[in-house]
């Protein structure tokens, strides 16, 4: 991080075809996941993935809060998303902003088109992200550690909601950015897919890419979400694993 | 689905225990297809081109002509005649406002109660954060959660701690025909109500409680393997400050019986007979 102190662009990709941090393009960082580490929450997660820190909770379906916001065929789904002040090397100003704002609303709208919200109507599922340390792409590492909350909340919905960002860096299309290649790559594209039904509840750019360019993009972002979606299984099936084990008292 | 997963068809009047009591358990996450086989999607799934998927975490659990999910993790879904642990949010004129761990509030009018109150004197009876055991009279499918104070047992509950479990272990806490909440009563003298929601009241000394706490803890954490009810038991015989607290026996034999479980349990007193005092409760289905 410290080392591109001066203004000139890094070298993305090498003759080789090797990413700044030595991964392929289509390679994901590392992912680890931590099903319900938090106590008091419904549900909850925590999510390392590459640099990224991020840990979500789950509340509810609970009593709306502000009332005004209650609905009375479904459930609102509301979304925080935060960033901690000491995520980032500059310190990030604390508090909503127009950026975490956003996050918050797409974040919100993905989960509104997979969970079941009209089984529990007048309701609020609360879901909370803290950012703890950022590296580019934590919009979808909140996504994720929110989407494992929400199962570990036992929230019914269509499916888990793997994502991923894919980019352009370097001239090349590839799978997940890290911060070097969101700051000076040529284009960035977060999506998180229903992996049941392949739609997309989430897809948003940034930057440049011609139509071929994003359609290899987008079917390499597909096969990254569905590398997530198995470390996100997996995870659920750590933390739930006693409870299958033959021979419980039912 | 119903107004909510646990909404399944009754356990009781299947053919004895449990199909998958001896089978594999198989954990099954939302969006996971499964073995329909010309099942019904039930609770905890749903259907989309004729294949059937999980809808919630939990384990998988065929019941023709249903196949359905059975919850693992979640909050409390009310169902009509549970007995359940409430705490007043707020009071109103007429009625109270119940914290039930549910997805809403839960109002419990001052005819409900077994109290005389003029209108405006509720607060007389309740305040903010006194704790009630009631129970679950009506559902609407609005999510609204009617409650009553009217039945054996039900009552404002005097004293004690309430320890919050999450709803999907309480069957274990019951045990087989109360036996589970038997075995606690009966080493520690402390008094323990259970309500389906996942709340336990107790009440005793501070030492009984907090052994019925620490019980309480063991059930929650492994809660799944089999010989649950004597690990317990003799955690709380080991102990004990007496060295050997409780009676031996008796209790046991009556849990054997296929006696429906009571939602309230007490330490055998000499005034009172232990047998269970149950009569007008639903048998809550312990092994659900």
């Amino acid at each position: 991080m410290g080392s591109v102190g001066a203004k000139e662009v890094p070298v993305l990709l090498s003759p080789e075809g090797l990413r700044i941090d030595g991964r392929r393009v289509n390679e994901l960082r590392p992912i680890r996941i931590t099903a319900g580490p938090l106590k008091h929450a419904d549900g909850s997660a925590f999510v390392e993935w590459g640099q990224n820190k991020v840990m979500a909770a789950v509340y509810g379906p609970r009593e709306v809060h502000p009332r005004h916001l209650q609905q009375n065929t479904k459930a609102v789904i509301q979304c925080k998303y935060n960033m901690a002040a000491f995520s980032v090397d500059e310190r990030k100003r604390p508090g909503l902003d127009r950026r975490s704002q956003e996050i918050s609303k797409v974040i919100a709208e993905a989960f509104d088109s997979v969970v079941f919200a009209e089984e529990f109507p007048r309701t609020s599922i609360d879901v909370y992200i803290e950012v703890l340390q950022a590296n580019a792409g934590t919009r979808c590492a909140g996504l994720v550690a929110a989407s494992v909350a929400l199962a570990d909340a036992g929230i019914p919905m269509a499916d888990l909601l793997p994502a991923v960002a894919v980019g352009k860096a370097g001239g090349a299309i590839i799978l997940d950015l890290k911060k070097e290649e969101d700051n000076f790559g040529e284009a960035d594209l977060p999506m998180a897919l229903v992996p049941q039904s392949g739609r997309l509840v989430l897809l948003q750019m940034e930057g440049h890419m011609t139509r071929e360019e994003l359609s290899t993009a987008l079917d390499l972002g597909v096969q990254g979400c569905r590398q997530v979606y198995e470390v996100m299984k997996q995870a659920l099936r750590d933390r739930y694993a006693v409870a299958a084990e033959p021979g419980a008292v039912a | 689905m119903g107004n909510g997963h646990r909404s399944g068809p009754r356990r009781r009047g299947h053919g004895g225990s449990a199909p998958h009591r001896s089978g594999e358990r198989i954990l099954v996450l939302p969006g996971e297809e499964l073995p329909s086989q010309g099942l019904k999607p039930g609770s905890g799934t749903y259907r989309v081109g004729g294949k059937v998927y999980a809808s919630i975490l939990g384990l998988l659990s065929p019941r023709p002509p249903f196949v359905q999910v059975v919850p693992l993790s979640g909050r409390y879904i009310p169902k009509p005649s549970d007995v359940v642990i409430g705490t007043v949010t707020d009071v109103q004129g007429t009625f109270w406002l119940l914290d039930i761990a549910a997805p809403r509030w839960a109002p419990l009018h001052m005819t409900g109660t077994p109290w005389k109150i003029e209108v405006g004197e509720t607060e007389q009876y309740l305040r903010v954060g006194d704790s009630v055991l009631v129970r679950v009279e009506n559902l609407d499918p609005t999510g609204r959660i009617g409650v009553t104070m009217l039945g054996e047992g039900l009552g404002k509950l005097e004293g004690g701690a309430i320890v919050q479990i999450t709803p999907a272990k309480v069957p274990r806490v019951v045990g087989r025909g109360g036996s589970m909440i038997q075995t606690i009563t009966r080493r520690t003298g402390a008094q323990v109500a259970v309500g389906q929601n996942g709340r336990v009241w107790v009440s005793g000394d501070p030492e009984a409680i907090l052994r019925v706490r620490e019980a309480l803890k063991m059930i929650a954490d492994e809660g799944q393997r089999s010989g649950l009810t004597e690990r317990v038991d003799s955690y709380l015989k080991a102990t004990s400050p007496s060295g050997d607290a409780g009676i031996e026996e008796p209790a046991r034999e009556s849990a054997r019986r296929d006696a429906p479980d009571p939602p309230f349990a007490r330490p055998p007193t000499d005034d009172e007979p232990t047998d269970l005092d149950d009569a007008d409760e639903r048998p809550n289905d312990a092994s659900e």
